[in-house]
């Protein structure tokens, strides 16, 4: 009850409460994350069953049109399947690897950050460069090439099996010199500052200094980035996957599912394709609008 | 002689989510023509809102709740934006502690001068140019007839604080706040910028509000003393008293603690505690919990500036009407 | 025989020599441009000599404290001697043993321990005071336990003048003055003999700056603590030091017992930083204040560094270094000036009227 209390009345939770914006986009994450992971509790159908499907019910338009029907709210596309459900399960995989491919970026940038970071010269030098030098390509053309190599050097049955993974890899490459520069110039600007001379003269080892005194003083900032780039990593797999690069068809992502829409998209079954779209547009919106806000609020000069 | 600034009952608010924080506290003081008022107390003492106050730069969300201040009897405090921009500068110059803050890294100082002048003086931009240099000789710029064309990257830090001192007075004001002008330079430069700012002012019959926590500057620089704590006026009075034989607890506490270069002191004269943070400040006198002389009437009751001794100082002690509740002193 | 006996036995701590000791301590620092336009701009590397050819030793119990403006190197000497910065010229001594050997052991580096100025970035925002304070504990394993190291750590708040439940709260709760409390003890948690303290007060407002001036005083008494104390306050050294030097440009210009360097100052630099303070008895006085600017420590004034500033230069001055030797009149300060060696600088005739 005390730490209820503790977290209702924190600054940080304060400045939550009070941001229009912020309760709002948290409320549309929740939404769209509980619909994602809770997909198969929730989903009307299940999309992937199919036996299930009956083409007989293929190209039913969304309920609120005058030949839809509630049994379909957003309509089916051509196969017949659940566009809402579809999308359910469409958010899942994006969500997992939006996430994950986060994860492994941060995971990586954090890494070579902190130890550019506190290594300094050649070793700083160098990673540093790399980092500069992969960003000056676009995010997706890094994936895409790790994609191609992954294609190129898996046997194909292997590598459907593997796709998910090798996107989240290719996203989670094309990530890291974001995280890896916030870490390595917070770690600059902190492994100068007194408490951690206090350190180093008691003999603390430089590895124990980054981790215990370092890395818990710019948690803020890459939280603020992986949160803005959960959001990114969402678009880039919905990308790679409208492209046909990405996830396999078998697990189809809003991505795919947007590919998939498209071709009906001027035939006048526009919903098959605009439904996962808007999804899509929640989704990143709200956890970008959420990041932009957590940015503000630790933000200590614009408090 | 009438004031040239009076400040009234100056109340300085703001608002946060836990309710609003009084950072200044009914502070009241005057400024006469030509003279030198020195603003003294530790950090978060109230001295630099003050200043800011004045000069209509208080910092957002800060706002004026109360009070007055008023420049040749015309309230300022009330101003709109456009308006006292033209008074500052014009009539209040500023100098800051970093002159980074002041300076625009992008124009030249001989700009900087220039515009300030042509802004508020009715000159041409050749007589702006010729004062400029004039002004970068006097503030100790050697060779400024070159110099006035440098950035002020080009300068040290205590050319730097000359430039600004330059940049305060060009316009010709009535008086300038310069809170710690000297606090970024070390003591040999200081005593030089002290220096220049006490003669210039001088000369120019220029007021000047001095904030600065170093009370050897204060002393050797001012013509009378505020000693601020806790948002309030503790006490103030003639330099020369505050100094040497300040009434106030405070300040006398204050004046004690400060480590003589004459002499060694086996154990300094120390105040037990720290100044309270403006979401707890004491009821009654803000310095009660700390006072060695407190009594029961300091933890109920505010006192006003009483006339103590030499100065006027906000405590109870020097109230001669009402019946001493208090042991000895 | 008994004699190559004893030659043979491996040093002991010599407990007759001074606490800590720099012989000639010298540290550089490359401050070249990156080396891709270092070799556009056809310069060569340049050198920041921050610490120049400087010498003093601390017996024990004692405080030496370095003086000096921001540039002279006096926050150099503070990191040399913990260890924190490896000298580039002379040594550094740890009771007579070469430091870099002595930190190497346990044992003698939880005897050496340091206060930082900055009281808001020398605790760590994100740990609870009584992780901080038992950092070193922990470390160097001096308590064993929890119940141990929480006593421990409560006995050094209450030390420091705090309560051992701040132990619980996070240093953003406390005050500047308070947080210099929280350093001071998580200096003393490792049971030190030797305490470098870099600006320990200069950023605290007066009144606790007394109080944590009193706290180290009253603490080098109890535990017999040897200080190298480092400011730029020349009130604030009198009232702790029983030896001062004072460093201009990475040089010690002059060095003498604490009441002699104050009475009678030699050195024309010294003699003009006393001049230059503020001083509460100088109310309405007016005064000559030392002319010009620090130099840059990259470039530094051939002969002796303060020439330029010095009214007694002459052309000796100009080209050859002063030695730090004992000063004519008063031998027991060390000073680095032709003209006091000379008597040029009317020091005879001072004594006199």
């Amino acid at each position: 009850m005390a730490a209820i209390a503790r977290l209702w009345n924190s600054d940080l939770f304060w400045s939550f409460r009070t941001t229009p914006t912020a309760v709002i986009s948290a409320a549309v994450a929740l939404v769209c994350i509980l619909g994602a992971v809770l997909a198969p509790v929730l989903a009307p159908y299940n999309p992937f069953d199919l036996a299930s499907l009956d083409l007989m019910d293929a190209f039913n338009p969304p309920a609120f049109m005058e030949e839809g029907s509630w049994a379909h709210p957003f309509g089916t596309d051509d196969q017949g399947r659940d566009v809402l459900s579809a999308i359910m399960y469409g958010a899942r995989v994006s969500l997992l690897v939006g996430v994950s491919a986060t994860a492994f970026a941060l995971a990586l940038g954090v890494l070579v950050g902190l130890l550019a970071g506190y290594a300094g010269g050649a070793v700083d030098a160098v990673l540093m460069r790399i980092a500069d030098i992969q960003l000056t390509f676009p995010n997706i053309l890094i994936a895409l090439l790790i994609d191609g190599v992954a294609r190129a050097a898996l046997p194909r049955e292997l590598h459907d099996q593997l796709a998910v993974y090798v996107v989240i890899v290719a996203i989670g490459i094309s990530e890291w010199p974001k995280f890896a520069r916030t870490v390595r110039g917070s770690a600059l600007v902190e492994r100068n500052k007194e408490y951690v001379l206090a350190a180093r003269v008691i003999g603390i080892s430089p590895a124990r200094i980054m981790l215990t005194h370092v890395l818990p003083n710019v948690l803020g900032p890459l939280l603020v980035l992986a949160t803005l780039n959960l959001g990114l990593a969402i678009l880039s797999e919905a990308t790679l996957s409208f492209l046909g690069v990405g996830v396999p068809p078998t697990q189809p992502s809003l991505g795919t599912l947007i590919r998939i829409g498209n071709d009906f998209l001027f035939s006048g079954e526009w919903w098959i394709a605009i439904f996962p779209g808007l999804a899509l547009v929640a989704m990143v919106l709200s956890v970008n609008l959420l990041g932009d806000w957590l940015r503000d609020a630790l933000n200590p000069r614009l408090r | 002689m009438a004031a040239l600034l009076e400040v009234r009952d100056l109340v300085v608010e703001f608002p946060t989510r836990r309710g609003t924080l009084r950072a200044l506290d009914e502070v009241s003081f005057d400024i006469a023509p030509g003279e030198v008022l020195g603003v003294v107390g530790e950090s978060g003492a109230g001295k630099s809102m003050t200043g800011a106050a004045i000069i209509g730069l208080l910092e957002p969300p800060g706002r004026i709740a109360g009070g007055s201040i008023s420049l040749r009897g015309q309230r300022i405090d009330n101003l709109s934006r456009r308006e006292m921009r033209r008074i500052r500068g014009k009539r209040i110059g500023a100098i800051f502690q970093d002159p980074l803050t002041t300076l625009n890294p992008l124009y030249t100082v001989g700009r900087q001068l220039t515009e300030t002048m042509q802004t508020h003086l009715d000159i041409d931009a050749a007589e702006a140019r010729r004062r400029a240099i004039g002004w970068l000789e006097m503030v100790g710029i050697p060779a400024a007839a070159e110099r006035i064309d440098a950035y002020p990257h080009q300068f040290s830090g205590g050319m730097r604080q000359r430039v600004v001192i330059a940049l305060a007075l060009c316009a010709e004001p009535e008086m300038v706040v310069a809170d710690e002008p000297t606090t970024a330079l070390d003591v040999s430069i200081q005593a030089q910028v002290i220096a220049l700012l006490k003669r210039l002012t001088r000369e120019k019959g220029t007021s000047v509000m001095l904030i600065t926590h170093d009370m050897g500057v204060i002393a050797e620089t001012a013509d009378r003393v505020a000693v601020m704590y806790a948002g309030r006026v503790a006490e103030i009075g003639p330099v020369r008293s505050v100094v040497k034989a300040a009434s106030h607890p405070y300040s006398a506490g204050l004046m004690a603690s400060i480590p003589p270069l004459s002499h060694r002191v086996e154990h300094l004269p120390q105040i037990d505690g720290a100044m309270p943070r403006l979401t707890a400040i004491p009821t009654g006198c803000a310095y009660n919990p700390r006072c060695p002389h407190v009594f029961d009437r300091c933890k109920v009751e505010r006192p006003e500036l009483l006339p103590a001794n030499e100065t006027r100082a906000a405590c109870w002690l020097f109230d001669s009407h009402a019946p001493r509740e208090r042991a000895h002193v | 025989m008994s004699e190559a006996l004893v030659a043979r036995i491996p040093e002991a701590p010599n407990f007759e020599a001074p606490i800590f000791e720099a012989r000639d301590l010298s540290r550089a620092f490359d401050v070249s441009k990156p080396v891709l336009q270092r070799l556009i701009a056809r310069e060569g590397k340049r050198l920041l000599r921050a610490v120049d050819g400087v010498s003093f030793a601390i017996p024990r119990g004692t405080t030496l404290s370095l003086v000096g403006e921001s540039g002279c190197g006096k926050s150099t000497v503070a990191r040399l001697a913990v260890g924190l910065y490896e000298p580039s010229g002379g040594e550094a001594l740890f009771e007579g043993q070469d430091l870099a050997e002595a930190r190497k052991s346990v044992a003698q580096r939880r005897r050496m321990q340091m206060i930082f100025q900055d009281p808001y970035a020398s605790l760590n925002p994100r740990w609870r005071v009584a992780d901080i304070i038992g950092e070193p504990i922990r470390a160097f394993g001096i308590a064993n336990g929890g119940a141990a190291l929480r006593e421990k750590v409560g006995a050094l708040l209450r030390q420091v003048g705090l309560s051992p439940a701040d132990g619980n709260r996070f240093p953003h709760e406390f005050s500047g003055g308070q947080r210099q409390r929280i350093s001071i003890a998580r200096a003393l948690s490792s049971n030190p003999d030797f305490l470098v303290c870099d600006e320990p007060t200069s950023a605290l407002d007066v009144s606790v700056q007394a109080q944590i001036l009193n706290l180290m005083k009253d603490l080098q008494r109890r535990l017999g603590l040897t200080y190298l104390f480092i400011s730029h306050n020349l009130a604030v050294v009198r009232q702790v030091s029983d030896q001062v030097g004072v460093m201009y440009l990475g040089r010690i210009v002059e060095s003498a017992p604490a009441e002699r360097l104050f009475t009678t100052p030699r050195h024309p630099y010294t003699r003009a930083l006393m001049e230059a303070i503020p001083d509460l008895d100088m109310v309405g006085k007016e005064r000559q204040p030392v002319g010009g600017e620090v130099p840059s420590p990259i470039n530094p004034p051939s002969g002796c560094t303060f020439n330029p500033r010095c009214p007694l230069a002459n052309d000796r001055c100009r080209a050859e270094r002063p030695a730090l030797i004992a000063a004519r009149g008063t031998p027991e300060t060390l000073v680095a000036c032709h003209a006091v060696e000379e008597g040029r600088d009317g020091f005879e005739s001072r004594v006199a009227a």
